[in-house]
């Protein structure tokens, strides 16, 4: 009895050990991302200045006169998140007050479902669209846009993030306490000032988490941009003309015929660790907010 | 201003936003609407026998999906039987065994910002360690390891949420009883989970089935007029083709995209149906 104890004992701790072994993967994952783009942008910055990569403004290592100035990706990248979120935040967060606030139960049980198919349709399937419906649509309203835009893929990944806030905040609308709500009509205030006045600071950090995240995913979307957008580095705000983001860098370079481990290659390890940087700020924000926001309701 | 005519302009706000919204809204489905039809009137046309079972080709009219079908599914097969045990079983011993030790939190943090990171990137983390350092090159096993990565978190979440779903009077049963941790957890808390935890795989499954980005990082092939037969061959990808076909100038190309688009959406949505499905039956039952 004791001995076959002992043998079960022993099974017992060998799989407790395979299964925190297997959570151990995750670690190295990370791991092996930071290492990954440390040391090959260590390289590149031994032969090509940091000041000159933050503040030259013109990126053209695949080009004979090579300059390898961030600025004209960073602009690209941010103009088209820019554009995402002025389509997605206003209408993903005005969605989610109605579905919470207004509409009925029914109603709510029908749209959001709907809705999140958005978010289930794969990224290069919004490039076609963003290139095959959007850009000639928004060419027909202005006259002379170039068929490879900012605007276009801008506007279609604002659609695509747009479920994410509108999910994610209506959870945080339903998750206030419906004491709250009461109290407030029961002062007299009508739906529209419970909503805004109550109701959305109330559910304000989840709200801003959702801003967060979608805002991430919108700076690291690649293939929408790679369709419609153009590739072509310029540093530029203007909607209307053609951009390269980080991400659509990196798939140029990946389907181009860059030999190994020269500098040219090197670029996309650069460029790839300022978007990680990026979207791990972003996240541990969020993370940081969530961790707040439970604290407070519990 | 008067004490009604400020009840009345709080009454006019109230509408205002009201109907706003049901614009947004309307809006919102719209946009999804446009994009299904525009995209079925696109590619029906092209949609027969012969779109499934030919090779890519230069012309238009004679290129069809079926390499692009092997690799997606071979594809796919690799990275469920890489991410499967690993994501359950990280899941598992989170909210199982180390709910409340430092290296769980240390894990739950790391899985939270893994989530977070651009697909890209894992494709830039493949190239390195699978493509080059592994000597995988641009085969099918490296890019079912980088995607294996990239659907992980989704299922240790997943796994997490529906063991978190069962109730402890179960666990306190089964320990009560006599049985060890591991085979209260292996025949009493896995079997009641299974259902949340499968469709946590279905979802990653298309989350996976719709990846370009980091694919084309790690090397898989734009064109391939060829069907791989091995895990360490060279392959391509459904949505890879329609990117290949949108990147031509042809609007006979585009429509051949149109087409391969259909059968990536359908292909989409019928997990994801699955998944709802499965979701809402294990829920009411383990509500009971």
């Amino acid at each position: 009895m004791r001995i076959q104890n002992k043998s079960l004992h022993r099974k017992e701790k060998a799989i407790e050990w395979l299964l925190s072994g297997s959570s151990l993967v995750s670690v190295l994952t990370t791991l092996g991302i930071i290492i990954v783009l440390a040391v090959d942008s260590f390289q590149f910055f031994t032969e090509v200045s940091i000041i000159d990569f933050f503040t030259d403004k013109e990126w053209t290592p695949l080009f004979e006169n090579k300059h390898f100035g961030i600025l004209p990706l960073l602009s690209g990248t941010l103009l088209i998140t820019f554009i995402a979120c002025a389509v997605a935040i206003p209408l993903g967060i005005t969605i989610a007050v109605y579905l919470s606030e207004y509409a009925s139960k029914k109603f709510t049980a029908i749209v959001k479902p709907v809705l999140e198919v958005l978010a289930s349709i794969p990224t290069v399937i919004y490039g076609f669209f963003a290139l095959q419906y959007v850009t000639p649509l928004l060419q027909k309203l202005i006259p002379g846009l170039a068929g490879f835009n900012a605007l276009s893929p801008g506007i279609v990944m604002g659609i695509m993030i747009m479920p994410y806030i509108t999910s994610l905040s209506e959870d945080a609308l339903r998750s206030v306490p419906n004491s709250l709500r009461e109290a407030s009509y029961g002062m007299g205030a009508n739906r529209f000032q419970t909503a805004f006045k109550v109701m959305v600071p109330a559910a304000s950090s989840g709200i801003i988490v959702s801003v967060i995240l979608a805002i991430s995913r919108a700076l690291g979307e690649t293939m929408i941009v790679a369709i419609a957008a153009g590739q072509e580095p310029k540093l530029t705000f203007n909607p209307l003309e053609s951009v390269e983001t980080i991400t659509t860098y990196i798939i140029q370079v990946s389907m181009g015929d860059v030999p190994q481990d020269s500098l040219e290659y090197r670029t996309i390890f650069a460029a790839g660790l300022v978007l990680f940087l990026f979207t791990f700020i972003l996240n541990n924000i969020s993370y940081w907010v969530i961790r707040k926001y439970r604290q407070q309701y519990e | 201003m008067s004490k009604r005519s400020k009840k009345n302009h709080a009454k006019t706000r109230d509408q205002v936003f009201k109907y706003f919204a049901i614009l947004c809204t309307g809006f919102g489905l719209l946009a999804l609407g446009i994009l299904l039809v525009d995209i079925i009137s696109k590619g029906i046309g092209r949609i027969n026998w012969s779109f499934f079972s030919s090779l890519p080709s230069r012309h238009f009219n004679e290129s069809g999906i079926y390499t692009a079908l092997i690799g997606t599914a071979s594809l796919l097969f690799f990275t469920i039987i890489i991410a499967l045990p690993i994501g359950i079983g990280s899941g598992i011993y989170l909210q199982e065994y180390g709910a409340r030790n430092r290296f769980a939190r240390f894990v739950e943090i790391n899985i939270a910002n893994l989530a977070g990171v651009p697909s890209v990137i894992y494709g830039i983390l493949g190239l390195q360690f699978f493509v080059r350092m592994a000597g995988l090159g641009s085969s099918i096993l490296a890019g079912a390891l980088t995607l294996a990565l990239l659907i992980m978190p989704i299922v240790i979440v997943a796994t997490r949420e529906a063991l978190k779903a069962v109730p402890n009077s179960l666990r306190d049963a089964s320990l009560g009883m006599g049985a060890t941790k591991w085979q209260t957890t292996r025949r009493v808390v896995l079997p009641a989970a299974w259902g949340g935890i499968l469709t946590g795989i279905i979802l990653s499954i298309s989350r996976a089935i719709g990846e370009t980005a980091p694919l084309i990082v790690v090397g898989a092939l734009v064109y391939v007029p060829f069907v791989p037969e091995g895990p360490l061959d060279q392959y391509t990808t459904l949505p890879i083709q329609i990117f290949n076909w949108t990147s031509r100038p042809q609007q006979g190309f585009m429509n051949n995209a149109a087409a391969g688009i259909i059968v990536l959406l359908a292909f989409t949505f019928l997990l994801n149906g699955i998944a709802i499905y499965l979701r809402n039956r294990w829920y009411n039952k383990i509500k009971l």
